[in-house]
């Protein structure tokens, strides 16, 4: 008797399961048809660092346009360029500014990526300059008291390998290659809870996941907000683009997608994801 | 009657099936970790790749040795089972032969509980209790160490050794350990002396399979050992052969050579893991026939 009971919930749980995903299925064209939406495709390809920013403003905009479909291609700054301008990708996505030689390519600045320098709560040091900061990720100041903080020797809490915050910091600082790394995290929140566990340690994370556990650091003497970023004054900052190819028509719908990113209704999902929108430049 | 004979049929088809399930994926794996892993080593060259000092994947000029993961895996594992194998011995003997039922109940217990704990686990505590201490106790810049990994594999391997061998110095037969009692031998010569040797096998079954869960550990030892790829060293942040590929398969570029060197990594820690297990069962198991 009991066995049939059993029986009888899981068909009555899997009947259940089954009509939830239909009704999923079945109201979403209904909504598109009340839109008027946009529907073809984006295809974006690039900076590994801007995948957060460009996978959440993807969701967004397909929300709005269910009948579009876009994709995004992790490659790398450079190959990202390259694929705007071949025609490969709609979108290239950059994490750094064009290089001489890429005049072909049009770029937008989308967002502003400021990278936070924490440390722990005990420590005293409120304040270093590039310089410094430069100096101690490649090993060449290996105590706090040269900062002016305790005899004490730094501990570096970095990322890993590919991670575009670690890419992104290094290239700013230009300690690619020779950064000396006491821990690396595969994520922001076990850096911050790394750096929140030992007094010695100093590190870095985008500033949207910066919390009271760990303290933030000036640099050169502007504290990291958005306000400093935005006017340029915080140095450890690099720019978030969207490139397409200067000479070529851009699509509606890839314009409508680079208007929206730069809309006010992006502002939110552009911070969540870690970065400073650039407001309608 | 008909039906019970169809069912005979059907049933064994279904077991039959069930069998070679194992045996496919099996060989999926193995097939699918050659035609992946052996790409990138035959780009760095065998010798580079498994005998190179420096993992730089990233570097402008990158370079691909798993010489620190390989070395650091071995005695990551080695270091764990120098002190999880005598701990874990003496727990099964106690349990076994020498604490009356009441108090074996409760270390069993305890033992299942800890087989149960989640990996994670074992590594949130070990980041947040164990490596700060480690640090303050050793006066050492940082607390993310081989040794804080090796005491943490110590714990986890503790339970595979303890339940396997508990069994097996059960299984010993009575008449064995009556016959040296009868010859005059104290109840602890007894053990070390023959019930020991007479579940050796057993033993070392535990032993193989708690040291396949510490090669094969990623989660804890990824958030205890600091994952830079250093040479290994007691009191330095180190990469084993798991977390080298965990850590940085996320952002690896799809086709890239650093993710094939991934596989790679991977491939060695198939083959590894394969030998030890190969070796240790000849060695173990093989004098027990002789």
């Amino acid at each position: 008797m009991k066995k049939y009971l059993s029986c009888i919930l899981f068909v009555c749980i899997a009947v259940l399961m089954l009509n939830a995903c239909s009704n999923d299925t079945g109201v979403s064209p209904g909504a598109s048809s009340e839109q008027e939406g946009l529907s073809g495709k984006i295809s974006t390809s690039g900076s590994t660092s801007m995948e957060k920013v460009v996978a959440s403003l993807i969701e967004a905009f397909t929300k709005k346009n269910p009948s579009l479909k876009m994709s995004f291609d992790a490659t790398g700054s450079g190959a990202g360029i390259t694929a705007a301008l071949e025609g490969v990708a709609d979108i290239g996505l950059s994490s750094r500014n064009l290089k001489e030689g890429e005049e072909a390519a049009k770029a937008t600045v989308v967002a502003l990526d400021g990278i936070a320098v924490i440390v722990n709560n005990e420590n005293q040091v409120r304040n270093l300059t590039v310089e410094q900061l430069g100096k101690i990720f490649s090993g060449k100041i290996t105590n706090w008291n040269e900062v002016g903080g305790k005899d004490e020797l730094i501990q570096i809490v970095g990322r890993e390998a590919g991670s575009g915050t670690r890419e992104g910091f290094e290239s700013i600082l230009d300690v690619m290659d020779v950064c000396v790394y006491d821990q690396e995290h595969t994520s922001t929140g076990a850096v911050i809870t790394a750096i929140a566990a030992n007094s010695n340690a100093i590190g870095y994370a985008s500033i949207a996941s910066v919390s009271s556990k760990i303290s933030t650091l000036s640099v050169g003497g502007v504290e990291c907000t958005e306000a400093t970023i935005l006017d340029g004054t915080y140095q450890i900052q690099r720019p978030f683009l969207m490139v397409t190819a200067a000479d070529k028509e851009i699509d509606d719908k890839v314009k409508a997608f680079m208007e929206f990113a730069l809309s006010k209704e992006a502002e939110d999902i552009i911070r969540k994801a870690g970065a400073v929108q650039v407001k309608g430049k | 009657m008909k039906i019970r004979v169809m069912l005979e049929k059907v049933m064994n088809v279904i077991l039959c099936l069930s069998g070679v399930t194992a045996i496919a994926a099996v060989f999926v794996i193995s097939l699918y970790m050659l035609i992946n892993g052996v790409p990138a080593i035959q780009k760095v060259g065998l010798v580079p790749f498994l005998f190179g000092q420096t993992w730089r994947s990233t570097g402008s000029n990158p370079e691909y040795g798993i010489l620190p993961f390989l070395l650091t895996s071995v005695y990551g594992t080695f270091g764990a089972c120098l002190v999880g194998v005598p701990i874990g011995l003496m727990t099964s003997v106690f349990l076994a032969k020498i604490a009356n039922s009441k108090i074996a109940g409760v270390v069993t217990g305890a033992v299942e509980l800890l087989a149960g704990i989640p990996s994670v686990v074992y590594g949130l505590i070990g980041m947040l209790v164990l490596v700060p201490n480690i640090r303050t106790i050793f006066h050492l810049k940082t607390g993310t160490t081989l040794f804080s990994a090796i005491i943490v594999l110590t714990i986890m391997i503790l339970p595979s050794i303890i339940n396997v061998s508990v069994t097996a110095l059960k299984a010993v037969p009575k008449e064995y350990e009556e016959a040296s009692y009868a010859l005059g031998a104290t109840k602890i010569e007894t053990i070390f002396k023959v019930s020991i040797p007479a579940a050796k096998s057993g033993i070392a079954a535990g032993i193989v399979l708690g040291i396949g869960r510490a090669v094969g550990e990623a989660m804890a030892v990824m958030m205890v050992a600091g994952n830079v790829a250093n040479m290994p060293s007691f009191f330095k942040s180190v990469t084993f052969l798991t977390t080298a590929i965990a850590k940085e398969m996320a952002y690896a570029p799809n086709g890239s050579l650093q993710k094939q060197a991934l596989y790679s990594i991977a491939l060695v820690l198939f083959i590894f893991i394969m030998v030890i297990n190969m070796v240790l069962n000849i060695l173990l198991k093989g004098r027990k026939e002789k």
